[in-house]
Formats: structure tokens, sequence, C-alpha cells
């Protein structure tokens, strides 16, 4: 009984324009358009959903939780954050 | 470093993210015995899921009218859907949803007791939503905190939808104990029958010590309360509930303790689970013997979506 093993799919989720597709989950199909399918049923039955991407599971390139080297931070980056700098927000006074 | 340490390096860099609140997510390492504690809580968790539907499947074609047989078809679909969500999530440590299919339809498989007693009658599904699902709840609550992330993601998600499930079994009962003096009764009857079964759902007490896989899922914090715990939890919000519809729990020896702050009960029969769970329940047969007939059945449409898939891989 391997009638099933399809390959899995990653879902996508967006629940309305302007917000960020959001990722909700797995599952198998026999390709693409069914896959869409199989999702809305998932995970589009019941919250409102505007747009829906599946991708090939193993079309995802990712990063290894057992490589942490690869998001070490060698040197201070306090620079880029905001919050790093207090130029003042009121009028300078000048005397 | 000798392989023993290394091993012994990797368990103990485990055992500090658990206990530090991190997440163990899929390509992580972990114990082996992790890995197949969670197999087999998952699987037997998506079973359980998919074996559900059948006791409340077959009250849809009489669900008395219409709103109720809509609520009723969602929810057993929500059902079937839990069950594609956990199998999904046990996948990711290496086992395959079509090994787990076969293990259940081979009758291997081990899934929740309650799912083999009958439903004799409408209050049943009211009773089940009501009951079953809130003593779920409170289990998949803590499931939810779980250390193995893909879980836990997957009973935010099933929460979520089954405070739905208790919400409609809990209307359709309020509905029935409003009602005539049948109906009433129908509903206590149904209390009577589901209480046990629904006690045990939380599984054997620990009196006499953690079993081994207990330890380990509470070491590695898959679980975070012990049997107990979550059954008391379930009686001292169910109790009240019962007794506000007027209705009786079915046990001379439920009281309020003072002392404890929890309502003391009376333990079921545990030689009942062992048999039920083993095989041999009031239902166990029926339920098997559907889901492969719907397994059977509906051959034709992966069969139609795979010709499909050749289709394409044809004219391609």
């Amino acid at each position: 009984m391997t009638d099933t093993q399809w390959e899995t799919y990653e879902v996508f989720h967006q629940s309305k324009k302007g917000d960020p597709h959001m990722y909700v989950g797995s599952l198998h199909a026999p390709d693409p358009e069914m896959a869409l399918q199989m999702a809305r049923d998932q995970f589009a039955r019941r919250l409102k959903c505007v747009s829906l991407w599946v991708v090939r599971t193993k079309d995802i390139t990712a990063t290894d939780y057992q490589n942490d080297d690869f998001f070490a931070q060698t040197t201070d980056k306090s620079y880029r954050d905001p919050k790093a700098f207090d130029a003042p927000t009121k009028e300078l006074s000048h005397e | 470093m000798s392989a023993e340490k290394a091993n012994d390096q990797k368990l103990a860099d485990f055992e500090a993210k658990i206990n530090g609140g991190e997440k163990i997510e899929p390509g992580d390492w972990m114990p082996d015995e992790y890995r197949k504690n969670l197999i087999r809580m998952m699987s037997q968790h998506a079973h359980s899921e998919i074996v559900g539907q059948l006791p409340e499947g077959k009250w849809i074609p009489y669900a008395p009218g219409f709103r109720r047989k809509l609520t009723l078809v969602a929810k057993v679909q929500d059902e079937a859907g839990h069950g594609q969500l956990l199998y999904s999530a046990a996948e990711t440590l290496g086992v395959t949803r079509e090994q787990m299919l076969d293990e259940l339809l081979s009758g291997k498989a081990k899934y929740a007791n309650v799912f083999n007693y009958p439903t004799p009658t409408w209050a049943d599904v009211g009773v089940i939503g009501w009951l079953v699902d809130t003593a779920a709840v409170i289990n998949q609550t803590m499931l939810a905190q779980s250390s193995y992330g893909p879980y836990a993601r997957a009973m935010k998600r099933i929460c979520y939808e089954e405070s739905f499930h208790i919400k409609q079994g809990y209307d359709a009962v309020v509905a029935l104990a409003k009602g005539t003096p049948e109906q009433q009764s129908m509903v206590q009857d149904s209390i009577n029958r589901w209480w046990y079964p629904t006690l045990m759902m939380s599984g054997p007490p620990e009196s006499k010590g953690l079993s081994v896989h207990s330890q380990l899922a509470m070491r590695w914090k898959i679980k975070t309360k012990t049997n107990e715990q979550v059954r008391q939890e379930f009686v001292d919000h169910i109790v009240p509930q019962i007794r506000a519809l007027g209705m009786d729990v079915p046990d001379k020896a439920c009281r309020y303790d003072e002392k404890t702050g929890h309502w003391h009960y009376t333990q079921p029969d545990w030689e009942e689970l062992k048999r039920v769970v083993n095989g041999d329940g009031p239902c166990n047969k029926e339920r098997l013997e559907m889901r492969r007939r719907a397994h059977d059945e509906g051959r034709w449409v992966r069969e139609a979506l795979a010709a499909k898939q050749r289709a394409k891989e044809v004219t391609a």
C-alpha cells in the first residue's frame, strides 16, 4: 500500500492582501494543482484566506540547525540597530 | 574524543536546550529514544483523530436540523484534517504516512480507547464534543508546549479548532438538557456511559511511579504533566459544568475536597482500559472494518490522481 506517499509540499497562507504569506504546514499531493486544492481544504476551510502558495519541499534550500557558524557575527553589529543611536528628538539648544 | 564521549556531549547539549525552553526542530540531533517516543505518541494521536471521525460520523445523516448537520460535517472534517496534520508532523521524524496508515489498517497501531465505545443516541454526539473533547483539549494544550517544534505547532492549530468542537457539543447538550424529560434522561444516560471512558483517556495513574515512556517524555518535555494531573484538571473543570446542567456525575464518591481544592473522584477500571486499547472493546472491530472499507472505497480517487500525474509526465 504505497499509493499516497506522494511528494510533500510546504504551504504558505495569506489572510489578507498586504499581509505576508505565513508558513502553515505541509501536505502530500500528486502535483502542484492538487496541492493547492488540498491546501485549501486543510488550511483555509475556516479562516479568511486570499492567497495560497505551495512549494515542493525538495525545492527548498535551507540552512542547517547544526551549523550555527552560518549566522555567527564576528564583529559588533550594533550600528545596524536604530536603538544604538541616541540622536536627540527634541529641538537642539544652541546656547 | 571517543564516540561515546561525543554522544554524551550531544545529549548534554540537547537537554540543556530543552531545559532552556528551546524547541527541537527536524534535523536537530536528538536521542533515539526521544525520536521513538515522539513517533509513538504522534502516530497514536493521528490515528485517534482518524478513528475519532467514525463514532460521530455515523450520526451525520440523522442530525436534527440542517444547521446541526452542517456543524457535524465540519467537525468530522476537522478530525480528518487533524489526523493529516499529525501524520505530517510525525513524518518529520523519518517515518512515512504510508507506514503509519498500514499500521492502523492492519490493527497493529493503538489509538484512543474512547473511540471504541458505541454512540447509540444523538446525545452521544453532544456529549463527545463536550466531555471527550474537553479532556482532549486539556491534554493538547499541554502538548502545545511540547519540546518538539512540529508537534507543538500542530497542537496549537488543533486546539483552536477543538474549541469549536467543545462549543458545538455543549450547545447540543444544553438544548437537550432544557428539553423534555425524555431528552434530559437521554443526556444523563449518555454522561453515565461516557464518564469512565473519558476519565481513562489521560492514561493510567502513576501511583506506582512513572512508566519508562512517561519518565522520558517528562524529562524531555514532550509532555509536562502526569496523567493524574491532566485527569484532575479535567474533573475540576467538568464536574461543575455537569452539575450546572442539572445532571449527575455517575460517581457516588464524587465530592469537592475543601482541603485540596479539587474534586475527588473514583478511579476507572484500568483493566478495562487495557482490554479496550489492546483490541477488545465494544466497537474495535467495527471501527477498523469501517476504516478499511473507507480506505478501499477511496482507492479510485487515489488512482485517478496518480493517473493524472502519469498523463502529465507523458505529455511533458
